[in-house]
């Protein structure tokens, strides 16, 4: 058993208490009225007089180091080695849609590992007229295409089936990114080689020693799935799978297969170590689901959140969140003050995408009092986000994947926030 | 013309309209490569090579190359996955999913253990290594007796216990009619009573001001002047850098940084630097040095105690000795490695132990 901090939020909640205390008394005297000129107004300040950095001072830049907080994050007990690990996206901290490639949470099931362009081959084999080998290069010369996909992983979410665990936004909900892909359909591909008529599975497989193997149905490999080589403008980011990873779009992120290296035709599913032993829901009566790969539709407020508690007191308050669906587009949020109750529709940002994220928010006028937050996502299926319990009177509490339930976070007088359940 | 798109053109006129032409892009795949890379195993077997394994064999193999991790009976240690034993548990409120209770397939094991494992070391073990360990990994979960031999030809013999416990996806049949209609918008039925607290449970990582980790700062309290909320940088702090670097000293910065490639075969045991802690084998700040068997709250096999209790420390030759054939150098000791082959592995990683102090 790994350690774990023993520190009790105690003192924590202390501190948070006067902070807040002393950010009120500020709000009280300095919304209405100044108490006196302030310093940073009036006195010339540095970087009003003297240089900033020059050009190049950073060639590929990295967040101003104000912002140091918003980093990827592990929790160190969930496993026993980082080589085959996850971290969390500080999706508390981000706004819009798109997530920087440099936060985005990352899965490695045997570490993330360095494969060149140069020394990158990629292989179709099994049921095909002509298995084949690409080079990095040769992708780059099918026509190729551009989406925005969310990738989350089947687990997200899975640390609170038993109930609320962690304290945190990024820590329950943050096995989640959006990225902007540009790659060759995997259809271009397997019209290269030639799918035989008996040939019904695609498996990919990647470089590194985990190798990953996944199968997926012909018709998923047909209908949207990318081989993708950028992620926001760039080349995707070694954790991310460079130079090349399988994305598929609306499936959990096991799928996504990265360094991707081998892509082979079966008559049936491989039955490999990830979709039997592992990224298979294991149900109440001892039995178990597997190919659950579609990723069922979800919400979340990232803020505020225990991460990003209120810090200005009572007056205007914006609650924004994440909505995603693998089924679609999302077509509606609704979100809650008062734990469940009462439902209010909030703001959808610009035309939702399929399968991507959807930014969500609602402007309220915050009274100072408790508030129980919830969120609840509806897709263009018309399927409806359930609550966490909805889902365990279904699948029972052992069921590890795909927990989409609605996730509560009270809201205290002081501004704080908890990870709580209600019932 | 490309024979690519020769054989394309073949297809559609064969095919009709419906397929698409080949750009002609790639070669063939060549069979030696297909053959190197296609390792999968199917359900039914298909895609085994030649070979067989014994469970006493296993059982060697296994203790070598696995047990570090998985314990010598497959019983997990510490967190690592358990493979044995969980028969009847699905059903619990804590299921042991093992390759008994849980795994449908034999040829999962198979082709898992062939292609990703050992941890670290994957793809170096010989077909018949892994017939053998997959034969004492049945024996373990009670599946065959001690004199059983797993071949190609028995393979598909062997029936999983839980061969019949999975389902396609019914989430369409299950519960997308339940979770989808209008949903309730006001005087909705929902407890508001706070039922589960995520602090009472304290298992959430913070930060040095003890709140959780990442929690945005509070500008108003830059904006007073007041001390900053907990700001953690991300470069690393002058004093750390400065240990770091003196202690760096004695050794070849290339040697250092071979060394720190190599010790990827260690680090799945063993930690070392800032606030290393004991997992599967002890810490190794200030290995270079260190009394042998000396760290608190490591539980060392007798053998290595036995070393301590004598007055040895680890010296260069010693450790050298030790990462070549640590079985030959320390009798029955826990560490499950088999030895660096390489010298120059040896001393890399020497060299980048150096670089750690003892905290």
């Amino acid at each position: 058993m790994k350690s774990r901090d023993d520190k009790t939020h105690d003192p924590a909640r202390r501190a948070f208490l006067g902070a807040a205390a002393a950010s009120s008394a500020a709000l009280a005297a300095g919304a209405a009225r100044a108490a006196g000129p302030d310093p940073l107004i009036t006195e010339v300040q540095p970087w009003a007089s003297e240089f900033g950095d020059p050009v190049d001072a950073s060639p590929y830049g990295m967040p101003i180091h104000f912002e140091s907080q918003v980093v990827r994050r592990n929790v160190e007990w969930l496993t026993e080695s980082p080589v085959s690990s996850i971290n969390f996206t500080p999706i508390h901290a981000l706004e819009g849609t798109i997530t920087p490639a440099g936060c985005a949470f990352e899965r490695h099931h045997s570490g993330a590992i360095e494969l060149s362009k140069t020394d990158y081959r990629l292989m179709i084999t099994g049921l095909v007229d002509r298995p084949l080998v690409f080079t990095y290069e040769d992708l780059t010369r099918f026509p190729r295409q551009s989406r925005v996909a969310f990738l989350e992983c089947a687990a997200n979410g899975g640390m609170e089936w038993g109930g609320a665990q962690l304290e945190g936004c990024q820590f329950t909900q943050g096995m989640i990114h959006n990225m902007e892909y540009v790659g060759v359909p995997l259809s271009a591909l397997l019209e290269e080689a030639g799918v035989r008529p008996e040939g019904k599975w695609i498996y990919f497989e990647g470089a590194d020693a985990s190798s990953n193997g996944r199968s997926i149905p012909l018709e998923k490999a047909m209908e949207d799935v990318l081989i993708a080589f950028y992620a926001n403008g760039e080349a995707l980011r070694k954790e991310h799978g460079y130079p090349v990873r399988a994305v598929v779009p609306g499936w959990e992120g096991n799928l996504w297969v990265k360094w991707l290296r081998r892509i082979s035709v079966y008559d049936q599913a491989v039955e490999s170590r990830e979709e039997t032993s592992k990224y298979t829901d294991l149900m109440p009566d001892g039995r178990a689901r597997k190919w659950t790969w579609v990723m069922d539709a979800k919400s979340v407020i990232t803020s505020p959140s225990p991460q990003a508690p209120i810090y200005h007191g009572p007056g205007p308050l914006v609650i924004t969140g994440l909505a995603w669906s693998g089924h679609g587009r999302i077509r509606r949020v609704d979100v809650s003050l008062d734990g469940g109750k009462s439902w209010q529709e909030a703001e959808i940002e610009g035309d939702p995408q399929p399968k991507a994220l959807t930014r969500f928010r609602l402007p309220i006028q915050w009274d100072g009092s408790e508030m129980i937050l919830q969120s609840r996502a509806m897709d263009e299926t018309g399927y409806v986000q359930p609550t966490k319990d909805a889902l365990r009177a279904i699948r029972g509490l052992n069921n590890v994947y795909h927990n989409n339930g609605i996730q509560t976070w009270w809201v205290r007088a002081s501004g704080e926030v908890e990870n709580v359940e209600v019932g | 013309m490309s024979k690519w798109v020769e054989a394309g053109l073949a297809v559609l006129l064969l095919a009709g309209p419906a397929a698409a032409e080949p750009l002609g892009l790639g070669r063939p795949a060549l069979p030696e490569e297909i053959a190197a890379w296609d390792m999968t195993v199917l359900p039914d077997g298909t895609g085994l090579p030649e070979g067989s394994g014994d469970v006493w064999t296993g059982d060697e193999v296994f203790a070598e190359n696995c047990a570090m991790c998985h314990g010598d009976f497959a019983e997990g240690l510490d967190n690592w996955p358990v493979l044995a034993g969980g028969a009847g548990s699905l059903q619990d409120r804590r299921p042991v999913k093992t390759i008994g209770s849980y795994w449908p397939h034999l040829s999962t094991v198979w082709d898992y253990v062939h292609r990703s494992m050992p941890f670290g070391m994957a793809q170096t073990l010989t077909p018949d290594d892994v017939y053998a360990i997959t034969a004492f990994l049945l024996y373990s979960n009670g599946m065959v007796e001690d004199d059983f031999v797993l071949s190609k030809e028995n393979f598909a013999e062997i029936a999983m216990p839980n061969a019949g416990g999975f389902y396609p996806d019914d989430r369409p049949e299950t519960e997308y009619p339940e979770f989808t209609g209008d949903p309730c918008m006001s005087a909705c039925a929902a407890g508001t009573e706070i039922t589960k607290r995520a602090v009472k449970l304290n298992v959430t990582p913070v930060g040095p001001d003890g709140r959780p980790a990442g929690t945005l700062p509070d500008l108003h309290l830059a904006a007073a002047g007041t001390a900053a909320p907990a700001m953690e940088t991300s470069e690393p702090e002058a004093p750390a850098e400065t240990v770091t670097l003196a202690a760096a000293e004695a050794a070849d910065p290339a040697l250092v940084e071979a060394g720190g490639k190599v010790f990827k075969k260690c680090q799945a045991c063993h930690k070392v630097g800032e606030g290393a802690k004991n997992a599967t084998g002890p810490e190794l700040n200030g290995i270079l040095g260190r009394p042998v068997g000396s760290v608190d709250g490591f539980r060392y096999s007798s053998g290595m105690e036995a070393l301590g209790s004598g007055g040895a420390a680890w010296d260069h030759d010693l450790l050298a000795g030790f990462l070549a054939k640590p079985k030959d150098v320390v009798k029955g000791t826990k560490m499950g490695f088999a030895g660096l082959k390489k010298d120059a592995d040896i001393e890399a990683v020497i060299a980048y132990l150096s670089t750690f102090p003892a905290e």
